[in-house]
Order: structure tokens, then C-alpha cells, then sequence
């Protein structure tokens, strides 16, 4: 075995030392080349939204209900009224079920064979197509009713929503350290009290960014809706009845014929995914930066 | 101390024949001491000894973790602990702990202190006030604090935040205080308040102190404890136990022959 110091000129004209140098340039290029790939399709998507939806952004679509077919002017309103009702049903029912559902897995549950159970269907749900979870809520909440209902729709885009709050709020609760919970146990404090004062509000930036990302992901969601609150061509608040909303409006809007029609379709799909956008955004950045002070 | 002293010392904690099962494992081997009351007694041995162990069995932090059991008796003030009718979270306010790092509550420096005082009592705002004082001033960091009872208690340094952890157990009013490594994590400074502190605290508390610092042992304690492999191997008054130990194993430990 030679001694003698590394000779560093020798080396760089090394096969080894040049096939490493190569490797890592093609690994640089290939990641690259995938993110502008990536890159490409969310601008491309973006620009396309922007071009032919900007137009159709105007008070109107704000203030004006859904226009009978040939029909000039109309809006989006009873949509938006009718996706933010959904959504906001959803967020107050999944928030709390899946923060819980949370907390009882993380603190509680450890790997009882309940708690594994729980796990292993919610990653199910997880990745359940939404249109199968539209199909059951349709069997359970519309069929046997006899009629579409908002009740039915949020129901739909909670069995959606839960296994996301939950999923996060298990992972978010579980990178709190020990010794934070030991500490609260050890001044006297009953569990649920070290679960809810103390660790729970340790977690409090990841939970919410879980819950943010979850309403994010159901307001796009258009298969629920198409077999549960469907659409309602009126303003209406009653949740008891078919509900506007603007995926399925979207949906209706951009296979129909009428021109004025597919241009608020493109207004809506504007609306939504730029509310989806600066959500996720806010979850990202807002909540990363609390997190680190 | 007096001659007369070290006679008639009541006991805060009696350890009897004290076993300790982590699952298969045996962590503590038939341990009998007495913790005398306002004294403060150090445990001290070389890593994975069993001195942690062993303080976790006095306030039944253990019992967080299935799987972890005790046999044998722990006496406070005549009541054994390891009953399993024990009530646990009245046991943990009468006998609060410190941990080795510090770990300050997520919320300010006034909820730190007051979230264990409103477990058990229900003090009006003045009261609240008082007690939050009170406890801080004892952990010696009133001073430090006072101006800022409403920012995070994250936002104190390292040595800052081990005193709010003493003065949110001191705030409790328990008669036990037991510190797992204080100060391991924390600079020199720091560590000579935290010992000043200690010092003071006995004169209301029963402190139990586990340490890999023998220095810092033969400094605060006036009990000491040696332990080696989940056995006490020597306990006795610090000052003995330091110039002249009964054994030779913890002569070699003490004197950094072995550890």
C-alpha cells in the first residue's frame, strides 16, 4: 500500500475520479429537466387560465346568478355562495373530527391493534378515487332521501378532507418531542390536558397547515359533488336542497355550446384554482415562518 | 449539620427493595435508601447506571410507558407510591421534576408558571399574579422575567428557560423536587444559578439530583448516592462518600479511574 501524500493533479485525471464528475452532471441535468418539466405545465397551465378567463373577471360574475342557456350576461354568485357554504360545512366538520382522530392516534392509540386499523383505512381513504366516496354518499345520502342536497355534498368532500387533517395532525404530533409531554405529566396534568394545552399547541402551526391544505384539496373537487349537492341553477343557502357550486358548474358550463357559458367556466376555474393557489401558498409560508421564530 | 442532626432527619422517601423491569431488562437491583427530608440527595454513576432510572420510580414518570413496571415499595411520608391505587397526577404535584433540557410550555411566561397552579386551584387574578411572582422569585429569574411575563417562555435563553422549568414545579407547592440533569445542557453560568438555586431550594424542599458531574454533586448535595450497573453501591453523607468511600469501586469512580 503507498503512503506517500494524495497527488491531487494525478487524481483529477483519474477514470474514477472523471466518471464521478460525469455522473454527477447528468444527475444535475436530469433533476433539472424535470423541474422545468414541472415547472412548464404549472406556468402553461396558469397562463391558459389567465388568458381566457381574465376576461370573464368582472362584478357580474360576482353579483349575477348562473344564466338560463342563451341567455347574455349572468355570473357565478350562487356558485361561489354555494362552493364557499360547502366548503366552510366541510373545514367546521373535518377540523375537529380529524384533529382528534389525531391527537387519538398519536397520544392514545400507539399500536394497538384499533389504532393500526385506523391508520391502515385511513390511507385508504386517502387514496380513494373521489368519484367511488361521490358514489357512496350518493347511495347513503341522496338515494335514499329521494333528492340532492348541500348536506350531502359536504358529507362528501368530509370523507375527503378527515384522512388529510387527520393524516397531518398524527405526523405533526408525533415530531413534539417526549420530554415536552413529560414535563406537562409531570406537574400533575391529566393526559387529555397534556394532549390539548401542551402538545397539541406545539403542533398548532403543522395542524393548521394540515387543515389548510385539506380545504385546499376540496375545493376543487368536482366527482363528490356531481352525484351529491349537484347544481341548482338558483341562489339558494338551503342546504337541504341541490347546491350550486363552482366545479360542477365549471363542468356543466365548459361541455356546453354557448359561448357566454364556456367563458364564465373559464372565469370560475380561474377563481378556484387561484383561491387554491394562494391557500396552499398561505399554508407553506405563512405557517413555515411561525414555526421557525 | 450537627451530630444530633443527622440522627433524628425524617425521611421524605423510603426505598424499599425497589426492583425495576424496563420490559425483560432489569434497570434497578433491590434498592433501599431513605431521601431525608430538606436535604438534597445526588445520584451519581456512570451512564446507563440506573441513577435516571431510578428517579423516574419516585414521581412514577415510568408509568407514562407500558411495558415499564416496579416491584418492591416507595414510602412517601409513610404511603407507598407503587400502589397501583396510587393517583398519579396528585402524586405528580406533590412531587414535581426538572428535566435535562428545557422544556418551556408553548405560551408565555405567565402561562408556564400558572397552567400547573390552575390544574388544582382556583386562584382569582390577584392570587395568580401573586403565585406567579412568588414561584419566579424563587427560581431566581424575577428579575429576568418580570418585564415580559406576556412573551413566549421559547424566547429565553437556554439557562432562562431551565429556571422557568423550576419555578412552574415550584409554583405547584410540592414537597419533592427532583432534577434529572439540569445542567448538562446549559453553559457554566447558567449552571452556577441553577446550583445556587438548589442550595436554596432545600430550605423548603426535598431535592433529589441526578448528576454526571461529581463536582457538581460533592457541590449541592448533602446525601450522595453511587450507583453501577442498576445496584446502589454506596450511599452515605457527600462528605464521606468524597474523601473517604467505603468501597472501592466508587473511590475508582469518584477519583475518575473508571467511567
Amino acid at each position: 500500500m503507498s503512503t506517500k501524500p494524495l497527488n491531487v493533479q494525478e487524481l483529477a485525471r483519474s477514470p474514477l475520479y472523471r466518471r464521478r464528475v460525469m455522473s454527477n452532471q447528468v444527475g444535475l441535468f436530469l433533476s433539472l429537466s424535470a423541474m422545468v418539466v414541472g415547472l412548464l405545465a404549472l406556468t402553461w397551465i396558469l397562463a391558459v387560465l389567465l388568458i381566457k378567463g381574465f376576461s370573464a373577471i368582472n362584478l357580474d360574475l360576482f353579483t349575477q346568478i348562473t344564466p338560463a342557456p342563451g341567455t347574455p350576461g349572468g355570473g357565478l354568485s350562487n356558485a361561489i355562495v354555494g362552493s364557499l357554504m360547502l366548503v366552510g360545512v366541510c373545514t367546521a366538520i373535518s377540523t375537529p373530527v380529524g384533529i382528534l382522530a389525531g391527537i387519538y392516534l398519536a397520544e392514545y392509540g400507539g399500536h394497538s391493534r384499533f389504532a393500526n386499523l385506523t391508520r391502515f383505512v385511513t390511507d385508504i381513504m386517502l387514496s380513494a378515487p373521489s368519484i367511488v366516496v361521490g358514489l357512496f354518499v350518493y347511495a347513503i345520502a341522496v338515494a335514499t332521501v329521494g333528492n340532492f342536497s348541500g348536506w350531502a355534498g359536504t358529507l362528501a368532500l368530509s370523507l375527503i378532507a378527515v384522512p388529510v387533517v387527520l393524516r397531518t395532525t398524527e405526523n405533526m404530533l408525533n415530531l413534539v418531542p417526549t420530554p415536552l409531554r413529560e414535563a406537562a405529566s409531570a406537574l400533575g396534568a391529566p393526559k387529555w390536558k397534556v394532549s390539548l394545552s401542551v402538545v397539541l399547541r406545539a403542533a398548532k402551526s403543522g395542524v393548521m397547515t394540515g387543515v389548510l391544505l385539506a380545504v385546499a384539496r376540496v375545493s376543487g373537487e368536482t366527482a363528490p359533488l356531481l352525484f351529491t349537492a349537484l347544481n341548482n341553477q338558483f341562489f339558494s343557502l338551503d342546504m337541504g336542497q341541490p347546491m350550486a357550486n363552482l366545479p360542477v358548474v365549471i363542468f356543466q358550463f365548459a361541455m356546453s355550446p354557448y359561448e357566454d357559458w364556456v367563458s364564465l367556466a373559464w372565469g370560475g376555474a380561474l377563481l378556484i384554482t387561484f383561491s387554491v393557489l394562494a391557500l396552499n401558498i398561505t399554508a407553506r409560508v405563512f405557517f413555515r415562518e411561525k414555526v421557525q421564530a | 449539620m450537627t451530630q444530633a442532626e443527622q440522627m433524628n432527619l425524617p425521611n421524605a422517601i423510603e426505598v424499599r427493595n425497589l426492583n425495576f423491569y424496563y420490559g425483560k431488562f432489569q434497570g434497578l437491583k433491590s434498592i433501599n435508601m431513605d431521601i431525608p427530608e430538606r436535604r438534597v440527595t445526588a445520584f451519581i454513576g456512570p451512564s446507563g447506571c440506573g441513577k435516571s432510572t431510578l428517579l423516574r420510580t419516585l414521581n412514577r414518570m415510568y408509568s407514562l410507558y407500558p411495558g415499564q413496571r416496579a416491584e418492591g415499595a416507595i414510602n412517601f411520608y409513610g404511603q407507598n407510591i407503587l400502589d397501583p391505587k396510587q393517583d398519579l397526577n396528585l402524586l405528580r404535584a406533590r412531587i414535581g421534576m426538572v428535566f435535562q433540557k428545557p422544556t418551556p410550555f408553548p405560551m408565555s411566561i405567565y402561562d408556564n408558571i400558572a397552567f400547573g397552579v390552575r390544574l388544582y386551584e382556583n386562584l382569582s387574578k390577584a392570587e395568580m399574579d401573586e403565585r406567579v411572582e412568588w414561584a419566579l422569585t424563587k427560581a431566581a429569574i424575577w428579575n429576568e422575567a418580570k418585564d415580559k411575563l406576556g412573551q413566549s417562555g421559547l424566547s429565553l435563553s437556554g439557562g432562562q428557560q431551565q429556571r422557568l422549568c423550576i419555578a412552574r414545579t415550584v409554583a405547584v407547592r410540592p414537597s419533592v423536587i427532583l432534577l434529572d440533569e439540569p445542567t448538562s445542557a446549559l453553559d457554566p453560568i447558567s449552571t452556577a444559578k441553577v446550583e445556587e438555586l438548589v442550595h436554596e431550594l432545600k430550605n423548603d424542599y426535598t431535592v433529589a439530583i441526578v448528576t454526571h458531574n461529581m463536582q457538581q454533586a460533592a457541590r449541592v448535595s448533602d446525601f450522595t448516592a453511587y450507583m453501577y450497573l442498576g445496584e446502589l453501591m454506596e450511599f452515605g453523607k457527600t462528605d464521606e462518600i468524597f474523601i473517604k468511600p467505603k468501597r472501592k469501586e466508587t473511590e475508582d469512580y469518584i477519583t475518575g479511574r473508571f467511567g
